[in-house]
């Protein structure tokens, strides 16, 4: 609905939180690496999972996850979604994709955009990696990766993308 | 891994979400109200007056209609003290947040009891809103409560 087609009883209304976040040691340990365009992971010294970003334990041993492993940039679409609906406030112009993002060796993806493709042409399994934004505007956020792009290399297995069993 | 918890990152954030929304036939006839400086209640078969304006009775689920004034005086049912108002409060110095059980309703409703202390509030005691001059049809259409002198 447009602005003028708003009955005249439809209120503004807004949420509005102000908090301060602290990062925790595993975190910020990543994102000191991101900072200076690397991404490294944590594995578990007992299931060798390896996690990024790291939270700092190992959910299934319940352990800390001492083991850095620094990783490529690369890796490929365990899943997807194409946004059609624009959120207010958010930059970004829809249609665009999320897509879960499982880089080589890690054993969970995460959240990022994927672009420079047409839409339609995006599967699971693509080989992707990381576009970076220029080094001088690097802070502490994954946002210093601009969206993932596919690379000319073969789709993989999605069955190989299991956990990494205990 | 770093142990060290001076150095952990922090940084402040924002969350803020805007929308819009109808307030409804009933609440849309509360919220015009305010900004005539009149507070109105809804009644139901029994008698029964909700002020704030309610759309239904919560004990029968009848749906409410009938409009009526009340107030603008009403009494403390209860109510807590903010001594140190935070940024996000509405008053930024003392007073209170209080239930109040506007003249001729059977329910409460929260709003602000200000230019007092906090020794001067008392179950029971008798306040008078303060109106604002910029109406927007909201509850901010009552700057707070004072205590009837």
């Amino acid at each position: 609905m447009s602005d003028d087609q708003i009955p005249k009883d439809y209120k503004e209304s807004l949420i509005h939180l102000e908090y301060q976040y602290t990062a925790g040691s595993a975190t910020t340990t990543f994102l000191n690496q991101v900072k200076e365009g690397r991404l490294v992971g944590q594995a578990c010294p007992k299931c060798k999972a390896v996690y990024v970003p790291p939270r700092g334990s190992c959910p299934r041993d319940g352990i800390a996850t001492s083991i850095e492993v620094p990783l490529t940039d690369k890796g490929c679409i365990e899943s997807f979604t194409v946004v059609h609906i624009p959120i207010p406030g958010n930059p970004i112009v829809p249609p665009y994709v999320c897509a879960m993002i499982r880089l080589d060796q890690a054993d969970i993806s995460f959240l990022h955009l994927v672009q420079d493709i047409e839409i339609d042409q995006i599967r699971i399994g693509m080989r992707v990696q990381a576009v970076w934004k220029p080094k001088d505007e690097w802070t502490h956020s994954l946002e210093n990766i601009k969206w993932f792009a596919p690379i000319d290399e073969p789709d993989v297995d999605v069955s190989t993308l299991r956990f990494k069993p205990s | 891994m770093n142990d060290s918890k001076t150095n952990l990152l922090e940084a402040p954030f924002e969350l803020s979400y805007k929308y819009k929304r109808s307030s409804g036939p009933v609440m849309s006839k509360f919220f015009e109200g305010l900004s005539q400086k009149k507070i109105l209640g809804t009644k139901s078969k029994a008698q029964k007056v909700f002020a704030p304006a309610a759309e239904y009775d919560p004990e029968t689920r009848e749906a409410l209609t009938e409009l009526v004034e009340v107030g603008p005086g009403g009494t403390i049912e209860s109510w807590s003290w903010i001594n140190k108002p935070r940024s996000h409060h509405l008053l930024q110095s003392p007073f209170a947040f209080a239930l109040i059980k506007l003249d001729g309703a059977d329910t409460a409703m929260l709003h602000m009891i200000s230019d007092c202390d906090e020794s001067d509030l008392a179950a029971g005691k008798k306040v008078l809103p303060v109106w604002s001059d910029n109406p927007t049809e909201s509850i901010t259409d009552i700057n707070y409560f004072i205590l009837e002198t």
